[in-house]
């Protein structure tokens, strides 16, 4: 096996191209997921048993079917209905969408943490809900559950080649296009492989880091 | 002040001048096949400090936890100044009340509760100014004002800006105390405020609220176990025993010369 430079060199516009692609999957993604299932979370202890019910179903269908079926289905039945998005934008949602069902399950752990002491005080305070949430609850919650959001980010990462699937050209793709051109595989894979790490540690250090300043 | 739980035939003797703040209207709470108060009827009129004792399970904290609207009754009503708290009239009938209806009753209790429950994402000066300020809608130097002299009460001014983290015990719970009265409740409820402080800071809590008790005409529902503090601070003492009054009296009444068997038994076991 050779490892030939020039075939590193010619991936780069590429390499580049997938870097773009799987960075907005993951920051636009991540942002959704947490954004999604939080609103999962609050749902699901409404007192409204037609709030609770459809959002049980929909968290559980969506965690327990594959990601790339909700990408096909997203990519391929939608349209059906006219409804179409850009195959970026379909992986992004598919992604944010998929990984919201497990955030849900986070903060859910992370508000149920919350002692129910907090909640009392809140009522002897005549706090409306809203401020109980925003002002009490979540401030704690969140803040225990940094480090498992975290794990969820860098999962998602790792997940984010399915996006390829549908002809959202990430790192993955990237490498695979080239190779099918050019019939070596072995650079532009290595290189994504090394990308990835490059992009996942750094990912984990800020989680980290976020987590020593909100956890005391 | 009045208590019984004998007939359902309403109240015996109620304040006649009908200056009775919160009215017990034979009000029945059960936990599964527990019942924890039993067709209880009870007034405490404005101003009043009334010490409710019992052994443990007997219902007494159940009765502020009610108030507090942290429980909801089975059966019966209870009014505050003259309004229900849990139900509201809707075309002649009472129904139970909505959130905001609620919390326009509510306004008027404030509680310390046993474990404090400060919150611990806030410093202690914004422990106190957050609901004043996001539930009466007060300016925030108003707010911090009002604070630094209710911390000031207490003896905590130096302590405003740290987390209650940072606090022993015995300071957590005069900020819960400040944190209540921020809300400038009519009634104040206690509910075992020293039982989870080590002994040595049970005393500053007690000195905190008993010049309260003394210096304001705040009414006061207190669940203790210090006999002492309620002799000092009460002016009725309710004896309770499964879920219903059986003794009710002035405090020198009810600690010196206490009529029912289960009084003495109890008050020598904690006295």
């Amino acid at each position: 096996m050779q490892w030939d430079w020039s075939a590193v060199a010619d991936f780069m516009p590429r390499f580049w191209d997938g870097v773009l692609v799987t960075l907005q999957a993951l920051v636009l993604g991540s942002l959704i997921a947490f954004a999604l299932g939080l609103v999962w979370a609050i749902a699901q202890r409404s007192a409204l048993k037609a709030v609770r019910w459809p959002v049980t179903v929909i968290t559980e269908f969506v965690r327990n079917t594959p990601l790339l079926v909700q990408l096909f289905f997203l990519y391929f039945v939608l349209p059906e209905w006219n409804i179409t998005f850009s195959a970026l934008t379909t992986g992004i949602v598919g992604l944010g969408l998929h990984y919201s069902t497990y955030t849900a399950e986070v903060y859910r752990a992370g508000i149920d943490g919350v002692p129910v002491g907090q909640w009392e005080a809140c009522t002897a305070l005549n706090m409306p809900r809203g401020r109980t949430w925003t002002a009490v609850v979540l401030p704690q919650a969140i803040r225990r559950v940094v480090p498992a959001l975290g794990n969820y980010v860098i999962a998602m990462l790792k997940d984010s080649p399915m996006i390829a699937t549908i002809g959202a050209l990430e790192l993955l793709g990237q490498a695979r296009q080239f190779s099918a051109v050019t019939f070596q595989p072995t650079e532009p894979i290595t290189v994504v492989g090394i990308a990835f790490i490059l992009i996942a540690y750094p990912a984990s250090l800020l989680m980290r880091a976020l987590e020593r300043r909100l956890v005391r | 002040m009045s208590a019984e739980n004998t007939t359902p035939n309403d109240h015996a003797n109620p304040a006649v001048d009908g200056s009775e703040l919160i009215r017990f209207d034979k009000v029945t709470k059960r936990f599964g096949d527990n019942v924890v108060l039993d067709n209880l009827c009870f007034d405490v009129a404005s101003g009043k400090h009334v010490t409710l004792i019992g052994p443990s399970g007997s219902g007494k904290t159940t009765i502020l936890r009610l108030l507090m609207t942290l429980v909801k009754p089975d059966e019966g009503t209870i009014k505050v100044a003259g309004d229900y708290l849990t139900h509201e009239e809707k075309g002649g009938r009472l129904v139970p009340a909505g959130e905001r209806h609620v919390r326009e009753v509510r306004k008027s209790i404030g509680m310390v509760f046993q474990q404090f429950n400060l919150f611990p994402n806030m410093k202690v000066l914004r422990n106190i100014t957050e609901a004043p300020v996001h539930v009466l809608g007060m300016g925030k130097d108003e707010a911090e004002e009002r604070a630094r002299e209710l911390l000031e009460l207490v003896g905590l001014t130096d302590q405003m800006d740290k987390h209650p983290s940072q606090l022993s015990g015995g300071q957590q719970q005069r900020v819960a105390i400040a944190r209540a009265l921020a809300m400038r409740p009519q009634v104040l409820l206690l509910d075992e405020v020293t039982s989870a402080l080590d002994p040595e800071l049970v005393a500053g809590v007690l000195d905190v609220l008993r010049d309260i008790a003394h210096t304001t005409d705040i009414t006061m529902l207190c669940v203790t176990h210090e006999m002492g503090f309620a002799r000092d601070i009460s002016d009725d003492v309710l004896m309770f025993d499964e879920g219903r009054v059986i003794e009710s009296g002035a405090p020198e009444k009810i600690f010196s010369e206490p009529e029912h068997d289960r009084t003495r038994e109890f008050l020598s076991a904690v006295l």
